[in-house]
């Protein structure tokens, strides 16, 4: 969600019970004013909360002119101290898969993971117990990485897609309309597309290059994986991602209002398809 | 129609010259009459000139003078040859190349010139010569403006038939006129896509197809609408166009309102909006439909409604809750349960996410005067009945004595996990539902499965384990989980009861009641959040059985002890199941995997003397209590699942029943042998008695 309209948002989102306390709303709003003017950034989005343990981290991500850019991320334990996170790599992400479990809150935190490696000494081929430790700063880095190519959303239209190249924010969007809005095919994943190259080219005919640029939710596997519902006597489409539970995105149909906020324990629902 | 017209003027022409003639002869006689002397010399003039002609046809002479302008024409080009081609040379390509884009308008200009040139023309016939030069001259404006007349002037040579001629030229001057009109047409369009590249064409086309793509909403399109405005301008010709456009482009768009159409999909698409909105109107005014019983409003309220407001405000400190005008609705919407229900009390229980519709859950507390158990308590004790039944039928062949794990039966209402009723609606202000009571094998059932609420709860639950019931036990059985596990209390805000403590003691050893503490002097809230042991459970644990009251089910087969020797095995093996008392507090919960199953923490680190204590359940994500000191709460939003830190895994599948064991029952022996029968024939006969006894022995072994 933007950190403009923070307010705003919070409440439309608050359909899930995730909500923010009146001093943390008022210190994110003080403070992503001042993370905006510090980096530099052209867009501020308040990501979310993972919750931990002990404490919970508040993560904001900060976006350039380029919508689709690689984002900048930030966490904080007190909403007021920001600090930049490093970029995720696939590395990482591999190293953190094996940690299970929630977070601690203490980004110095190391998870201990025992590895059985095979050592080749000369003949003999023998198993040795190698102890990996993790920083729970780079498992952080992991998962918001993970959530955000698998479940950020963004409504078709928000953004086009100009003849250079880059991406922007629609201006002239005026929101979803209310047969649009109940359809899981006019949102899309808000990151760079993966599967649209996979597209034939007569699924590629019907599409507007300059909007439908981005891969459609209702590819996602498994089928089923949102919960699309109308809110308030179908003034407000929530969706909310079953995968990673925790994700909520909220839109008003006919306005501009749109976004997404994560709120959770940063752990995939493995269990899904028993679920369903 | 040109062709019509033509002819008529044919008609008339030939008419007009038939007229025409017996006159030109009479003054022509006369003429000759009177001047016949004078007028000698006067054909002597002209005789050089126009003699021949004029000698050779007399008649024809006024004819060509009279009757059309061309006629002029030929005289001159009798008399002098070069004159005529002169003319239309000079002028023509004047008109053609010089002006070839006016070419339309001058086409429009002579059209416009033909119907008039032509009135005259029949009019002049009738009198003055005057007008015939009038029409001469216009005809030979035409004439020039187009050279390829002057070709059909080679006609004009014979001069048999001049009216003929004539209108064989306006025919064939009007179809020019049409010729040059497409024309010029062509060449104006033709001439910029000829010279561009097709692409800008193609670009020119999609441009104009995107300005004719029509409006949903208005049902205009801009290329229409544009070509209007213009139209509308030329039309009235402001002053300053330029600044007055957008006015005029508006007043050309009201101009073309119209009604909108009349499509049932439109109107569709808002309904759900306005019936919800109109449901929760209600919720609003019942206030004031409410006000006018007082007497039924004191008896029923009382407390039985809780200050959800308030509580709303402190879980909105914790960074918990609906939004302020979604729990405000809840509010409503719990107020109108407790004014159609006959409750006692009651507690905003919390929310529970579904895929389709969310379910909002009230907690009450009947009062006296409920009677809709026992029915279904009924229902049990028939089933009971029928099983009873089977188990007495005794026949010669072998019945299936396996029977049906002791089924525990649900506890009474108002005790257990069935010590409130709940409630559920889909949205504020939609009916509120009364979940069934929640039954021991329900809950054992729901401990073994996962699923996702759909918001409907008619839906059957397909599930590994079958679960006895649809959505609303699953449900049922999950809020009552949720409740047993995570529902708290500061320590010493609940108390147990003096005497129904006491009973309860002798036959269980555990309590199962409480009442408030009226001593509670209130507990700081930083105790709240540096121990654990500050907070207890007031909702009685689960057992492994399903039920909060340990249920004996060997008592009730006592009775039929007598048939199977198993049963007192099973009495051996099946202990008493306990669970932690009632007001435990929950530092002794258990662990999940080293995680810790409650995080406590401060709602604010800023203010700390004003912040209250806030427990989270980490073992239930959603599920949130808080403490001010005095006065707390619970309440759960989530969808309803434990957490685990691994993933779900299926309950394996029963174990295979064991084949019946082989041995002396199943096993025959060989049949007896003519040495054995000899044998046996010889020993029957040495002693008879002892033969009986073998025979019975026999028949034991093969049954």
């Amino acid at each position: 969600m933007d950190a403009e309209s923070l307010l705003l948002s919070l409440e439309l989102a608050s359909g899930s019970g995730q909500g923010l306390s009146p001093d943390r709303r008022a210190s994110l709003l003080t403070s992503l004013l001042l993370v905006k003017r510090d980096y530099r950034y052209s867009r501020v989005l308040f990501w979310g909360r993972i919750l931990g343990l002990v404490t919970d981290y508040y993560i904001a991500q900060g976006l350039i002119e380029d919508q689709l850019a690689p984002r900048k991320t930030l966490y904080s334990l007190n909403c007021m101290e920001w600090s930049l996170l490093p970029p995720a790599t696939e590395e990482m992400v591999e190293q953190t898969s094996v940690v299970k479990g929630r977070f601690m809150g203490d980004p110095s935190h190391e998870y201990e993971h025992v590895d059985l490696q095979k050592v080749n000494d000369g003949d003999k081929v023998f198993e040795e117990e190698v102890v990996v430790r993790i920083k729970e700063e780079t498992r952080l880095v992991s998962i918001i990485d993970q959530i955000d190519k698998a479940v950020a959303v963004i409504p078709r239209g928000a953004l086009f897609k100009t003849p250079f190249g880059p991406i922007h924010v629609n201006r002239t969007f005026e929101g979803l309309s209310m047969s649009e809005a109940k359809k899981l095919s006019s949102y899309f994943h808000f990151r760079e597309p993966v599967e649209l190259k996979n597209k034939t080219l007569l699924e590629k005919a019907d599409l507007d290059p300059s909007l439908d640029f981005m891969d459609s939710l209702e590819n996602d596997i498994p089928k089923g994986s949102w919960s699309i519902q109308m809110e308030r006597g179908n003034a407000l489409v929530v969706l909310r991602s079953l995968l990673w539970p925790g994700l909520t995105f909220y839109h008003t149909p006919g306005t501009k209002n749109c976004g997404y906020i994560y709120v959770g324990t940063g752990e995939k629902n493995m269990d899904l398809p028993f679920m369903l | 129609m040109e062709d019509l017209t033509a002819q008529k003027q044919e008609k008339e022409n030939q008419e007009s010259g038939e007229e025409e003639r017996p006159l030109g002869e009479i003054t022509a006689a006369s003429s000759q009459d009177l001047k016949s002397g004078l007028s000698e010399p006067l054909e002597s003039e002209q005789g050089p000139e126009t003699g021949p002609q004029s000698r050779s046809s007399p008649p024809e002479s006024p004819q060509s003078r009279d009757s059309a302008p061309l006629g002029d024409l030929t005289e001159p080009g009798a008399s002098s040859p070069p004159s005529p081609p002169e003319e239309p040379s000079s002028t023509p390509p004047l008109a053609l190349s010089g002006q070839g884009l006016e070419a339309p308008l001058q086409a429009h200009q002579t059209t416009s010139v033909i119907p008039e040139a032509e009135t005259p023309h029949s009019d002049h016939l009738k009198q003055s010569s005057d007008i015939g030069e009038s029409t001469h001259q216009t005809c030979q404006s035409t004439g020039n403006a187009f050279p390829q007349f002057q070709q059909t002037n080679g006609y004009l040579y014979e001069p048999r038939d001049v009216s003929c001629s004539n209108s064989k030229q306006k025919e064939l001057r009007f179809d020019i006129f049409q010729e040059e009109d497409s024309n010029s047409n062509y060449d104006l369009d033709e001439a910029e896509p000829e010279a561009a590249p097709s692409v800008l064409e193609i670009a020119i086309q999609n441009a104009k197809a995107y300005l004719l793509k029509t409006s949903s909403e208005s049902g205009l399109n801009l290329y229409d609408h544009l070509s209007n405005v213009l139209a509308k301008i030329l039309d009235e010709r402001p002053e300053n166009a330029v600044d007055i456009i957008e006015n005029i482009s508006q007043d050309v768009k009201m101009a073309h309102f119209s009604k909108k159409l009349d499509t049932l999909q439109n109107e569709n698409e808002m309904l759900p909006t306005y019936e919800i909105a109109e449901k929760q109107k209600a919720l609003f005014l019942q206030g004031h439909l409410e006000g006018a019983d007082q007497e039924l409003e004191d008896e029923i309220a009382g407390n039985s409604l809780p200050n959800v407001m308030e509580s709303a405000f402190y879980f909105e400190q914790a960074g918990v809750g609906l939004g302020t005008d979604e729990t405000y609705r809840v509010f409503l919407a719990l107020k109108q349960l407790t004014d159609t229900h006959p409750i006692q009390r009651c507690r905003f229980w919390g929310k529970i996410l579904g895929l389709e519709m969310n379910y909002i859950v009230a907690e009450a507390e009947l009062r006296e005067g409920e009677d809709e158990e026992e029915a279904e308590e009924e229902d049990v004790t028939e089933e009971r009945d029928n099983e009873d039944s089977e188990g007495e039928e005794d026949d010669e062949l072998p019945r299936s004595f396996y029977k049906a794990p002791q089924a525990v039966p649900k506890e009474e209402s108002r005790t257990g996990a069935n010590k409130y009723v709940y409630f559920v609606c889909n949205e504020p202000g939609k009916p509120w539902v009364k979940l069934p009571s929640v039954t021991p094998t329900q809950i054992v059932i729901a401990r073994q499965i996962k699923k996702f609420f759909t918001g409907q709860l008619g839906t059957p639950i397909i599930s590994y384990p079958p679960f006895p019931g649809d959505e609303s036990n699953y449900l049922r059985a999950q809020i009552a989980r949720i409740s047993a596990g995570t529902h708290v209390s500061p320590l010493g805000f609940y108390q147990f009861s003096e005497e129904e403590g006491e009973e309860e003691e002798e036959v269980e050893g555990g309590r199962d009641s409480f009442e408030e503490n009226p001593d509670f002097e209130g507990i700081q809230v930083v105790d709240l959040v540096e121990s654990l042991s500050n907070w207890v459970h007031h909702v009685q644990h689960i057992l492994p059985q399903g039920r909060c009251n340990w249920f004996n089910p060997i008592q009730k087969s006592e009775e039929e002890e007598d048939d199977d020797e198993e049963k007192e095995e099973e009495l051996d093996y099946i202990e008493q199941e306990v669970g932690p008392p009632l007001l435990t507090p929950i530092s002794e919960d258990l662990e999940i995997q080293r995680i810790p199953p409650w995080t406590t923490r401060l709602c604010s680190n800023l203010i700390p003397q004003y912040a209250i204590a806030v427990l989270r359940s980490n073992l239930w994500p959603g599920a949130y209590a808080f403490c001010n000191g005095k006065k707390f709460e619970n309440l759960y939003i989530g969808w309803g699942h434990k957490y685990s830190p691994e993933s779900y895994t299926p309950p394996v599948p029963p174990p295979v029943c064991q084949e019946y064991p082989s041995g002396p029952e199943l096993t025959e022996m060989d049949d007896p042998s003519v040495e054995e029968e000899q044998a046996f024939r010889a020993a029957q006969e040495a002693a008879v008695p002892p033969a009986e006894e073998n025979e019975d022995t026999d028949e034991e072994d093969y049954d």
